[in-house]
């Protein structure tokens, strides 16, 4: 390894390097402040190394890492989501009863996870840094003790996600059998040279489609989905809606225009297939929830069917605009669910979450600062204009819409229909007026941390709405190094 | 630089009507009415100085007065770019004039929130000013979009009983509709960047785009659905008439008489330039559901026994008039479709506020909760009576010249069913006169004494009694400003025909 490869895996390095320093400060001094505090340095230090691996890049870091400017903006967007959990978190743990202090290591090393995922060219790469994400996510869901929910959430994550793993393992096995590579570059020769799919190639994808499916939580691999987001703690869930997520989608972007499996047709269709069930799928459901947080779970469900869309766009159009789509999304998607399970976390108290509806009820006259944040997003998540999701929605279309995919496109129209339903009722719900007899339940734990996270979300996403011009000329750059 | 100023001292007027409120919240109206004053001034002077604050940019045609234009998102060649030709100034002033009726209509209806209400009803304007002067295809969906969601404020927070199921039919109907202009808008945008290899979103760009005849009826149709349900038309109405029942006065006066006239305007301005062949095989069948509307909403509106519904079927029967002229392709009908658009958006919003005051008086909509009102409210009465006479299309006043203008025009193109449309003059005064008898004559139903309009409703009444009478009688005026933009898309229309 020279210099050079070693610069390119300094992100990497430094976030490593900050996981071992937290776990040597828990032992010399529990302080959940401190330990709050050492994680975020090492994140940011993670961050600042990363403009210096930006000078670098493209640089093949062993077989099993490339750090392009693909990989480094979207650990960039990784590191900012774990900075605003984190922020979260603490508002959210501060108070509470029991040892907290480990929970800063468990995101540093589950965001670790998600580094080496966006930046592995490797099916062992990939193999590690998604376990390294999903272990650490097991603790991470089960965290606040003496609460069955949680535990059940965890519990019912670990089981399935170990069962996916290895439906992944054994697709990865079956590729390999046949190609005998494990590399993408290989796979991609590999396919290149026999461009006509055979049986085990076709099991092996299916499986790993299988295991990525669960992991992003698509139709019909979705089922585990509300009962963590409810289950979990709301910081947790922002976590595994978005990093968890983000960085899989990430990867198999990666994967495929790296393989061009795209080449393979026959999968477009199970694609469409699976985009149209989980459109339908999550928003349908979501419109039956009195639950906040597993409405935003079905919801999730359906913007992963959305993003799915620019997804299979790519194996008709300039993988250069997929790539830009799927980001552009990705990044607005980050920005509102981190800001919509934000407002939750901020709102729960140490006795309950902040998940039904009714909680909601006139918090625009109560908090209206904080209901103006959750009508922003929500607005965002629904696709309205003055909010990123709605540049986003456009790049769906618009790459959609190249791609000639009409069907998947009147799929995305009605999910939207559906979706406002949910959304609106929620801001409804917030604009009630509430009785002023009524007692308020107690004051919940409103830390400055929070409250500036949240109102650094909006900015962007209201600004990212009006003015998106200098995220997409770096969007656009990011998306010309994918491959 | 008039136009951008024209949507953003709104959006200030909106921002400040809300942070006031915490000081004190009635002073909230007073900084809403000063926004609308300063946007009327603007006006003014846009109207005064024409072609000379604004320069046009190079090939456009002098039908267009006034223009602004600068690059927004240039990823994808969206400007963001404002144009106004004569008749988006008159739908302007309408704007404005309504919003100052909107706010008299809600200085002593809205009590709680009044720095949010104002808020709303401010951006709302805002977005709908927007509409009417972007001529940039993104930028105007942004528009068009934005002013959907201060209106679902607006129902939903200061609206009547069944005001959730309202607003939500109401966000769902037109965002649905929108997403479908909005694919048809970027896959035109595509096509254009097929074939010249550059992304524009811009309208005079877009004009000479090239589709052939198939695509540009799917796309003529996804543009025709969002404007057909804004405006609205049979079959797509069902949402007006709850959103117009739910919402508070100033709701309905500002949807009323601006927002329908959005997709009125659309039609106007894009569907018909932008498709011109696609839409002339469509205008047949656009034309017939302009005049199953006229008729179906002109029954339906005899049948209600709720005043607010019973207008807003009026409205919707109105609006097919519009649908009517619009596609019938020649500058009669469409002169008298803008005239339209101006008279109808005066006196359903006269309507709305009588029934608004009505109701903030006696608790009620229904028409057979009142009755005999004349003797105790005699000045409401008469206002009540003058706009009844001219949604009816009483020669003399707007309404009229507006509907004569669009049968006269449309008989020249289809015989049938303009005479089918005709038949309205006999169902209006039908649905009219019903207003009249059941509320304001027969026996008093109610035993309160409230009190007759005082000196606010009086002057804002008044004033749109001034506007629906010169409307009516010198309509030349009107009828001089629209004329250039009119021209321009019927001459469009008439090289593409005949080539």
């Amino acid at each position: 390894m020279n210099i050079n490869q070693l610069v390119a895996l300094a992100p990497i390095i430094t976030l490593s390097a900050a996981a071992i320093a937290v776990m040597l400060a828990i032992a010399i001094r529990r302080n959940f402040i401190l330990i709050s505090g050492i994680a975020a340095c090492g994140i940011i230090a993670s961050l600042l190394v990363l403009g210096i691996a930006w000078q670098e890049s493209p640089v093949q870091a062993t077989s099993l890492i490339r750090i392009d400017e693909y990989a480094l903006f979207f650990m960039a967007l990784l590191l900012l989501t774990g900075l605003a959990v984190l922020g979260f978190c603490h508002d959210y743990f501060k108070n509470r009863e029991g040892e907290n202090e480990e929970l800063p290591l468990l995101l540093l090393t589950a965001l670790l996870g998600a580094l080496v995922l966006v930046a592995s060219s490797h099916f062992a790469a990939f193999f590690l840094g998604l376990e390294m994400l999903s272990i650490s996510l097991f603790a991470l869901i089960s965290y606040p003790l003496n609460q069955t929910r949680s535990l059940e959430a965890a519990i019912k994550y670990l089981i399935l996600s170990g069962a996916s793993s290895a439906f992944l393992l054994m697709g990865m096995a079956l590729i390999y059998s046949q190609s005998g590579e494990l590399t993408f570059s290989g796979i991609g020769r590999f396919i290149e040279i026999r461009p006509a799919m055979n049986i085990m190639i076709l099991s092996g994808v299916m499986l790993i489609l299988a295991g990525v499916g669960f992991k992003l939580s698509l139709v019909p691999f979705h089922l585990w989905t509300p009962d963590v987001y409810q289950g979990a703690p709301a910081p947790i869930t922002a976590f595994i809606a978005t990093v968890s997520k983000g960085a899989v989608f990430v990867l198999l972007l990666r994967f495929f225009i790296s393989t061009n499996s795209y080449a393979y047709t026959p999968l477009l269709t199970v694609f469409s297939a699976i985009a149209v069930l989980s459109i339908m799928g999550g928003n349908l459901l979501a419109l039956l929830q009195t639950n906040v947080k597993r409405l935003l779970a079905y919801s999730s469900i359906a913007h992963m069917g959305y993003l799915l869309v620019a997804f299979i766009a790519g194996g008709s159009i300039a993988p250069a605009l997929a790539v830009e789509s799927v980001t552009f999304y990705l990044v607005a998607y980050f920005i509102t669910t981190i800001g919509a399970f934000g407002v939750v976390s901020v709102l729960s108290i140490s006795q309950a979450e902040a998940g039904e509806i009714s909680l909601y009820r006139g918090l625009f006259w109560r908090k209206p600062w904080l209901a103006v944040i959750f009508t922003l997003m929500l607005l965002s998540l629904a696709g309205i204009p003055l909010t990123a999701g709605f540049i986003g929605k456009f790049y769906i279309f618009t790459s959609g819409a190249d791609g000639r995919l009409w069907g998947l496109l009147l799929a995305v129209i009605a999910g939207s229909g559906l979706g406002l339903y949910y959304y609106l009722r929620i801001i409804v719900v917030m604009s009630m007026s509430i009785d002023v007899a009524e007692n308020e339940p107690e004051a919940s734990s409103n830390g400055w941390v929070s409250i500036v996270t949240l109102a650094v979300l909006s900015m962007l996403l209201v600004c990212f709405g009006i003015y998106p011009n200098y995220l997409v000329a770096i969007i656009q750059f990011v998306s010309y190094s994918a491959r | 630089m008039i136009l951008p100023a024209l949507i953003i001292v709104l959006c200030l007027g909106g921002f400040a009507a809300w942070f006031v409120e915490r000081r004190s919240p009635g002073d909230a109206r007073l900084i809403a009415l000063i926004a609308l004053i300063i946007e009327a001034a603007l006006l003014l002077w846009q109207y005064s100085g024409t072609g000379t604050v604004d320069i046009l940019s190079s090939g456009m045609s002098p039908a267009w007065l006034a223009d602004f234009n600068r690059p927004w998102i240039p990823r994808f060649g969206i400007g963001f770019h404002l144009a106004a030709d004569g008749v988006s100034l008159l739908l302007i002033a309408l704007t404005v004039l309504l919003g100052f009726m909107a706010v008299s209509s809600s200085w002593t209806e809205i009590k709680d929130r009044q720095g949010f209400f104002y808020f709303n009803l401010l951006t709302c304007l805002a977005g709908t000013v927007g509409v009417f002067l972007a001529v940039d295809l993104f930028l105007f969906f942004f528009f068009w979009e934005l002013m959907i969601i201060p209106m679902y404020f607006l129902i939903s927070i200061w609206g009547h009983e069944n005001r959730t199921y309202a607003a939500i039919k109401f966000v769902i109907f037109t965002q649905v509709s929108s997403l479908l202009m909005l694919l048809a808008i970027v896959v035109l945008v595509l096509i254009n960047h097929n074939r010249t290899g550059s992304f524009t979103f811009d309208y005079f760009n877009l004009q000479n785009a090239g589709i052939d005849s198939d695509a540009a009826f799917w796309l003529m149709l996804g543009f025709f659905i969002a404007f057909t349900v804004k405006l609205p038309a049979v079959p797509f109405h069902t949402w007006l008439p709850d959103a117009h029942t739910q919402a508070p006065t100033g709701g309905s006066v500002i949807l009323a008489g601006v927002m329908l006239k959005t997709g009125a305007y659309g039609l106007f301005r894009f569907v018909i330039p932008l498709f011109p062949e696609a839409s002339r095989q469509f205008a047949p069948i656009a034309m017939t559901l302009g005049v199953v509307s006229v008729l179906y909403a002109a029954i339906m509106a005899y049948a209600q026994t709720d005043l607010k519904r019973l207008i807003a079927y009026t409205s919707v029967s109105h609006m097919g008039f519009i649908l009517l002229g619009i596609f019938s392709w020649n500058i009669f009908a469409m002169q008298g479709a803008v005239i339209t658009m101006l008279a109808h958006g005066i006196s359903a919003g006269a309507l709305f506020m009588i029934a608004g005051s009505l109701q903030e008086r006696l608790h009620t909509r229904e028409m057979g909760r009142m009755g005999g009102l004349w003797s105790t409210l005699p000045r409401l009465s008469a206002f009540a009576l003058f706009f009844a006479m001219a949604s009816l299309g009483l020669p003399g006043l707007g309404n009229f010249i507006g509907e004569f203008l669009v049968l006269l025009g449309a008989f020249k193109v289809n015989i049938l069913l303009t005479s089918a449309a005709a038949l309205v003059l006999v169902l209006s005064p039908v649905y009219s006169l019903i207003i009249i008898q059941k509320a304001f004559h027969g026996p008093l139903q109610s035993q309160s004494f409230p009190a007759d309009f005082n000196r606010r409703e009086l002057t804002s009444l008044g004033l749109l009694v001034l506007v629906t009478a010169w409307l009516g009688l010198f309509p030349q005026g009107v009828l001089n400003v629209s004329a250039a933009g009119c021209k321009q898309i019927i001459q469009d229309q008439v090289a593409v025909a005949y080539p």
